[in-house]
């Protein structure tokens, strides 16, 4: 073995020996007592993360992508400039801001939180559903064009497809972002994990504080690997970029 | 509109301050990070195996929610003394940084022409020479976009950070929250997207004016 | 068959890429679009299958008015190859080369046998290649994928837009080659636009040299050397170019091909030249008349016959575009 994997090891290894430190740690002072021993409640405040990420994420995923499919349409492209500009802009503010002035527009309450989350979900899902068609080289659409397929047969068969991996990333992106973000919802009274993170803090109580961040980390990061196995099955073989990292 | 306005003359001087204390909490993360990420980076280089490992490991801590990440600093750092406030939130925003940093220079050195390099070798430049002269000019613009885009998560981050004590303008918004109080939530928001677009517009031009002419397109 | 009239194309913003072209297109020709970057080529071809719309005037394919035939169908009917191949990276090289079949909707079975005797037609394997994916294959072997996806559902018309131009010249020759193979037994017909002077000679039957979007000489590619009908002609030819291509060829060759004339033992003033000597060479030394009479022998010394200007344009005009060779008359 030569010494630069040696390396690469020793690196990989000290990580997960920190993570393992960590946890023993955290076992050690019980810091993850309250899941066992409030586990309906904490079985609750994970349905209703879940809850929060899905029904905001579906809508998202309903108005971001036709939207981008829309305005990367010929008829449309005027209206790109605008909406990725107001869309940009959007991203700018803080997404506790977004759902702190929902508050005043929809109440305290779940809803609130899904239509904030649905609201900062849309951009990344936009964006990369434009970025995703706007890349596609003109010669192919124009060859396509040229055998005779109809738009609707470019947009399903070639557009879609050769973009699938940009959306894709875009809508991972969006969701791992959401789940996040939804550990917010607290403060618009929304529910989900992050009730036992901001109690915890509130309460100096660092039981409640990792019981509900470490469960919302391994959600981000299992949610995140789950939908980069979903995308290495959707994206079609040869549209692919040459290498992952 | 008018109310809105007599806030903020009465409320200018700590908004300013709490500007500043945003500023300077993103500032220092950035240069620390900067300061691992950069070197980090190039190194990777030479070093595939180490790459995929750092970048997997960045890239997962990127996933980390922040409001999660923060929360997990502070039982950590309460061991030694520092729980609530400055330090954890820094410590987060540092490694928040490290993904887009370390990613943007080991691709950017990486992907500089290997003619060009090459070339330098043919000249008889030393590596160091070579990273200094060649390699780091070039792979600029692609370094400094990564620059940026951490700097713009961390100015966004750096808002939840008010909720484990290390002020910014965050503070703001949190106030606004449990007084109901939209004009501190608006005018958090709008001054935390005023510095993130301050700050990108300077990044930028400092992008610009150092990038070097004949590979700026 | 296809005829422009008086066809023109003005651009939004008042750019005319083809002013008043005429030209008809006879069934089974190849038709190469001719002439300096930004003369029209491409727009002129883009108008036969109405990517580009028609600002005056008509094309019509086989007698039908191009805009009163359905648009779609339109191009079903046309093949269509450009520079840049166009194969879609999301699709096998088997459904790649079968998308118009499919859009047509033939049957699975109907399909492969198409796509084995295209690739046969082209030296590739269907077994081999069709599983893979575009990225795959070397930029020789897209663009020959590029060109039989076109042929696929047996269009009678191929609109080719410097198909073989990406490619490095020796590949671009051996293509070049194996398509006019291809079109001997398929007897398309083509518009094929090129830039490349040699390329143009090679494959056309006929050349349409266009200026500015004019069309200023419609012809075969040796009347338009040996009688360029305007300056313009003249200059973009070059006037070494008929003797260039020449160089590629011996006086065997043209033995072989055309035969050589008898000579004359009562001409007094003769030269002898062997018969593997180039034509380029063998032309100046006819055009500065060193002798009466040039002979050929062969290696022995062996008088094989006699060479004359006029057997060196023949020869032009037929093997340097591989044509069959021409009846023998009056040599
Ligand atoms: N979409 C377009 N809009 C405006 N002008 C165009 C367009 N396409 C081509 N042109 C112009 O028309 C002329 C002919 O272009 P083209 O047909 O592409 O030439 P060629 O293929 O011979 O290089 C050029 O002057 C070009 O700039
Ligand atoms: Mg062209």
């Amino acid at each position: 073995m030569n010494k630069k994997k040696v390396i690469s090891l020793v690196v990989r290894y000290s990580v997960y020996g920190l993570v393992a430190l960590f946890f023993f740690w955290a076992i050690r002072n019980h810091y993850f007592d309250y899941i066992f021993t409030e586990s309906s409640t904490f079985w609750h405040l994970i349905k209703q993360h879940l809850q929060l990420v899905l029904v905001s994420s579906v809508l998202a995923l309903l108005i971001a992508i036709p939207g981008g499919i829309l305005v990367t349409r010929k008829s449309f492209r005027r209206a790109e400039w605008v909406v990725s500009n107001t869309v940009n802009l959007g991203q700018t503010i803080p997404s506790l801001a977004v759902l702190a002035l929902m508050i005043s527009i929809l109440g305290i309450g779940f809803k609130t939180a899904v239509f904030a989350l649905f609201i900062y979900s849309l951009l990344p899902m936009y964006r990369n559903t434009v970025a995703g068609i706007d890349s596609i080289d003109e010669n192919l659409i124009d060859a396509a064009r040229g055998m005779g397929m109809k738009p609707v047969q470019i947009l399903f068969r070639i557009e879609l497809p050769n973009a699938a991996y940009s959306i894709l990333a875009g809508v991972r992106t969006a969701i791992v972002l959401n789940i996040g973000t939804a550990a917010l919802a607290y403060v618009v009274g929304g529910g989900g994990l992050g009730v036992w993170i901001f109690t915890g803090i509130q309460l100096f109580d660092n039981g409640y504080l990792i019981s509900g961040a470490i469960p919302v980390t391994l959600l981000a990061i299992f949610v995140d690997y789950l939908l980069r196995l979903l995308e290495r099955l959707i994206v079609p073989e040869g549209s692919k970029p040459p290498q992952e990292m | 509109m008018e109310k809105w306005m007599k806030f903020l003359e009465v409320n200018s001087s700590r908004i300013f301050d709490l500007t500043i204390e945003h500023a300077i909490l993103v500032g220092l993360a950035i240069l620390v990070a900067l300061l691992i990420g950069v070197p980090l980076g190039i190194y990777l280089t030479t070093n595939d195996y180490l790459a995929e490992t750092v970048l997997q490991i960045a890239s997962v801590m990127l996933t980390i929610p922040s409001i999660a990440l923060f929360g997990v600093m502070i039982p950590v750092f309460s061991i030694v003394n520092q729980g609530i406030g400055f330090v954890p939130a820094f410590v987060a925003l540092v490694l928040y940084a490290q993904l887009p940093i370390i990613r943007n220079t080991y691709t950017a050195i990486r992907n500089v022409n290997p003619q060009m390099r090459d070339a330098a070798i043919g000249l008889g430049m030393k590596p160091i020479q070579r990273l200094f002269r060649v390699e780091i000019p070039n792979a600029f613009p692609v370094i400094m976009a990564g620059i940026r885009t951490a700097v713009v998560i961390n100015i966004g981050i750096g808002v939840i950070a008010a909720y484990i004590g290390a002020g910014g303008l965050g503070v703001l918004i949190t106030q606004g929250i449990s007084r109901g109080d939209n004009y501190l939530i608006i005018t958090g928001s709008v001054a935390v997207a005023i510095l993130a677009m301050i700050a990108d517009g300077i990044l930028l031009w400092i992008q610009k004016r150092f990038t070097p002419k004949s590979i700026a397109n | 068959m296809i005829t422009f009239d008086k066809t023109t194309k003005t651009y939004e913003g008042n750019v005319t890429a083809v002013k008043g072209v005429d030209f008809t297109v006879e069934k089974g020709e190849i038709v190469v679009l001719l002439g300096p970057s930004g003369c029209g080529k491409t727009t002129l071809l883009r108008m036969v299958n109405r990517l580009e719309s028609i600002s005056e005037g008509k094309i019509t394919i086989d007698g039908q008015d191009s805009m009163s035939l359905n648009q779609t169908a339109l191009r079903r009917k046309i093949g269509y190859v450009i520079q840049s191949n166009g194969l879609f990276p999301n699709m096998t090289i088997e459904e790649n080369t079968m998308i118009v079949p499919d859009l047509l909707g033939w049957s699975k079975k109907e399909k492969k046998e198409r796509f084995h005797k295209l690739m046969e037609m082209i030296g590739l394997s269907g077994e081999k290649f069709g599983k893979r994916y575009p990225h795959e294959l070397s930029g020789g072997q897209q663009q020959r994928i590029g060109v039989i996806r076109a042929l696929a559902a047996d269009p009678p018309v191929m609109l080719m837009d410097e198909p073989f131009g990406a490619l490095d010249p020796i590949i671009r020759e051996k293509i070049q080659d194996e398509f006019l193979q291809i079109q001997k037994e398929v007897k398309k017909t083509i518009l094929f636009v090129s830039h490349d002077i040699d390329e143009a000679i090679k494959m056309a039957d006929k050349i349409v040299l266009l200026r500015g979007g004019e069309l200023m000489q419609y012809d075969t590619p040796s009347e338009m050397l040996v009688r360029p009908k305007n300056e313009f002609v003249r200059e973009f030819f070059g006037k070494d170019r008929a003797i260039k291509s020449l160089s590629l060829h011996t006086i065997e060759d043209l033995r072989d091909m055309i035969g050589l004339a008898e000579f004359d033992d009562a001409i007094a003033d003769t030269k002898t030249i062997n018969v593997n000597h180039d034509l380029r060479n063998t032309l100046s030394m006819l055009l500065n008349q060193e002798a009466d009479q040039v002979i050929v022998s062969d290696d022995d010394g062996n008088k094989l016959g006699a060479i004359t200007i006029d057997i060196v344009q023949q020869y032009l005009h037929y093997e340097i575009k591989a044509k069959p060779a021409p009846v023998l008359e009056g040599v």
